[in-house]
């Protein structure tokens, strides 16, 4: 009888073969990203004057993107660590889904940078020339932490599925079954073994959480370490680092939707999967309003000289529209639809979760820019470009190109891997059943 | 300091001479007469009196007198660390100043800036709606706590031991973190590949000129220390006709508009001088006279630029 369960589990959450739509999907974002490296073949070429930056506005949706990726990476070690060390078993499968969030945002976030840099030949000068007291090199030696720790705490628990993976050789595929006993086939099982993998995914646990912290807090500190209106906050650490929380569980609940969808995951990540996880959204929209409130609320009681240019622009000036669809899309509507039982239904806690996504990430564009184009002396000497942004169309070639990378290192991880950890949930399942019996 | 400069000039020149004799002896041991056809100079008769490098007098034929083309440029570590006993700062004297742009043009014309943008600025300012506007020019601050410098992850912006902040074009990685913490909004950025004429474009990179600027690099005011290092004064001050900006070592107290020379802390303090944005700590080398009692009228004659407060 267990055996039948087993094997039922096992077969469920084998990787699959993509489907027509999944053909499609990857070819999409396959597309998608050599427009992006087109668009980047001629920024490379042509400097980033082919971009809409200019002196005043020396930032844009590179960095914006940039502060996206590392705040949506955030959520693995919320699912992985937060939860596991609170003793939380219901999160176990959606534990993989957020780490390889975790892993391929955090691969984007590196990469987009070096995408926003002038002279990304000199990348090297970082290493051979790196001044501490830079917080960009604070922002380098976190960020490669926090991808390695990453990685461990999605390679650490796969092992026993790569085991159980590499004896269905017929199913999977002489290709896979290669990678599968490249990284796995020293997993024998041994009681050693998985001693020492729970105490190194333990241990990996408990340092994903500050250097988590780190890698949003230091990028708040990219901002927060100047002088300049909308910047100059001490409120910025722990305004990024819980809106880093609530994006990424936002992702989280899209990926949760599309994959039960996809691969009929429906007994795995069931509605109580959303319900909990609707909670948990809003709880961090809640947390995240309230830094939001702190942020704006109290500078525009005072209204000081060179924070009142920048707050009116957000408020009722040239930003407001964006300002107030992220605030309301990332935020409250969201909150409104989560707050009630029937909200947290599979398909509106999917809403939801997807304007969590899009109202972020135009919110990182409004942290990021806006300040740039409210400078303490007034634009001058300047030509007349220089005194707005849009950005151009190689702006967005390559910031969505990356944003249909790191889906597409997504849906690649899935279809080798399996999404949801197979030993973890066999013997989750046999530990419900030995209660009940 | 221009007297100074001759009898220099003319100092080195009599020193290349004689290396050139010593030069030429040797050389004429093994083929006399390939020697004399290259330095083909025919004497003028007229005799020039130069101080040997001993110390005595001796008499050149003028002929033989060739101008020294420029001081060697100087090495990437020797412009790093910069003048040794110096502390430059500069004085902006703005009742003087009635937005000619003369320092403008002459800044952009040295250090080749092209394409509308400028390292220094002029901005028409007004601190409140019944106070009256004045013209205010800025160049690099160059603080003392340059946040700049701060931030750069590669030290590729740096502050010298004379008080000048300068950037490294060769090691600069195009971040622009620097750019944005500047709160003086004073460096720019070379966003596409420079226009310059091949034999500035050809020419290895030196901090202390800024020149030749790159692509992907960011650029800004550098107080040109290249012409310091020759005694002389930054462009702008040079340019300007109204005698705008002062310069000058700090520990000397002294500073130049080229015309008039001020003891430094006579003039900051009679003048009531201030620096721009104190509140901030970064401590600028650059102070400002208040416009008062001014040479000419605020005219504004670009409207479309609004003021606002410093």
């Amino acid at each position: 009888m267990e055996s039948i369960a087993k094997q039922k589990i096992i077969e469920d959450l084998l990787p699959q073969k993509f489907g027509k739509a999944g053909k499609i999907w990857v070819g999409a974002l396959l597309f998608i990203c050599a427009i992006g490296f087109f668009a980047y073949y001629r920024q490379l070429s042509k400097g980033l004057v082919v971009t809409g930056m200019r002196d005043y506005a020396s930032w844009g949706i590179y960095i914006s993107n940039f502060v996206f990726f590392v705040a949506i990476s955030l959520v693995g070690s919320l699912i992985t660590a937060v939860l596991r060390l609170s003793d939380v078993h219901w999160s176990t499968p959606l534990t993989r889904i957020a780490e390889i969030i975790a892993v391929s945002a955090i691969t984007f976030a590196s990469i987009i940078i070096i995408v926003d840099m002038g002279r990304p030949d000199r990348f090297y000068n970082l290493f051979l020339h790196g001044r501490l007291q830079s917080p960009i090199v604070w922002d380098v030696i976190v960020i490669t932490t926090y991808f390695f720790v990453s990685l461990l705490l999605l390679y650490f628990p796969m092992l026993p599925d790569l085991a159980i993976l590499m004896k269905f050789k017929e199913k999977t595929g002489a290709g896979l079954n290669k990678i599968y006993s490249f990284l796995g086939a020293f997993w024998k099982n041994t009681p050693v073994q998985i001693h020492i993998s729970e105490k190194a995914i333990n241990l990996l646990s408990v340092t994903i959480i500050p250097v988590a912290f780190a890698i949003h807090t230091v990028t708040s500190w990219l901002f927060a370490t100047t002088y300049r209106p909308g910047w100059d906050s001490t409120n910025f650490g722990a305004y990024f680092i819980s809106g880093a929380f609530l994006v990424g569980a936002g992702g989280v609940v899209v990926a949760m939707f599309v994959f039960r969808k996809a691969y009929h995951l429906e007994k795995y990540i069931t509605d109580s999967h959303f319900d909990k996880m609707g909670k948990v959204l809003v709880l961090l929209a809640l947390l995240y309003l309230y830094f939001n409130v702190n942020e704006f609320l109290v500078p525009a009681f005072k209204m000081k000289k060179p924070e009142e240019e920048h707050l009116l622009g957000l408020f009722t000036g040239e930003f407001a529209t964006v300002f107030w669809f992220a605030i309301t899309t990332a935020m409250i509507i969201p909150i409104l639809i989560l707050l009630f039982k029937k909200g947290r239904k599979p398909l509106p806690a999917f809403v939801a979760g997807c304007l969590v996504v899009i109202g972020s990430w135009f919110k990182r564009y409004l942290i990021v820019t806006p300040t740039l184009l409210h400078p303490f002396l007034p634009m001058q000497d300047v030509p007349a470009s220089y005194r707005h942004y849009f950005p151009s169309w190689e702006e967005w070639a390559i910031a969505i190109g990356s944003l249909a990378g790191a889906l597409l290192i997504i849906t690649l991880f899935a279809r080798i891997f399996p999404i949801i950890p197979i030993q973890e949930t066999i013997t989750e399942t046999e530990q419900h059943e030995n209660e009940n019996a | 300091m221009k007297t100074n400069d001759t009898s220099r000039r003319d100092f080195i020149a009599a020193g290349l001479l004689a290396g050139l004799t010593v030069a030429g002896c040797k050389s004429s041991k093994s083929n006399p007469f390939d020697s004399l056809a290259d330095n083909q100079v025919k004497p003028s008769g007229e005799m020039v009196k130069l101080l040997g490098v001993n110390g005595e007098v001796i008499e050149v034929d003028k002929a033989f007198l060739k101008p020294v083309p420029d001081l060697p440029p100087i090495s990437n570590e020797m412009a790093r660390r910069g003048i040794a006993g110096k502390k430059f700062v500069m004085v902006i004297d703005l009742s003087r100043c009635k937005s000619v742009k003369a320092c403008q043009t002459a800044c952009n014309h040295a250090h080749q800036i092209h394409g509308g943008q400028n390292w220094i600025k002029i901005y028409p300012l007004q601190e409140a709606e019944h106070t009256a506007p004045y013209w205010q020019p800025t160049t690099c601050m160059h603080c003392d706590e340059p946040p700049c410098v701060k931030v750069c992850p590669v030290d590729a912006t740096f502050k010298r031991q004379d008080g000048i902040v300068l950037i490294d074009s060769d090691r600069c990685i195009g971040c622009r973190f620097c750019m944005a913490a500047c709160p003086y909004s004073t460096r720019v950025f070379n966003w596409e590949e420079l226009e310059l004429p091949k034999e500035v474009a050809e020419k290895p990179y030196s901090c202390e000129t800024s020149v030749p600027q790159k692509k992907g690099t960011v650029g800004k005011c550098d107080f040109c220390p290249d012409m310091v290092r020759k005694g002389g004064l930054p462009h702008c001050v040079s340019a300007c006709p109204n005698g705008v900006f002062m310069f000058g070592d700090m520990l000397e107290d002294t500073v130049t508009n080229g015309a008039e020379t001020f003891r430094f802390s006579d003039l900051v303090k009679d003048k009531a001088g201030y620096r721009l944005m104190e509140d901030l700590g970064t401590k600028p080398s650059v102070y400002y006279l208040p416009p008062v009692n001014r040479n000419f009228p605020f005219e504004n004659k670009e409207p479309q630029t609004e003021t606002k407060k410093s």
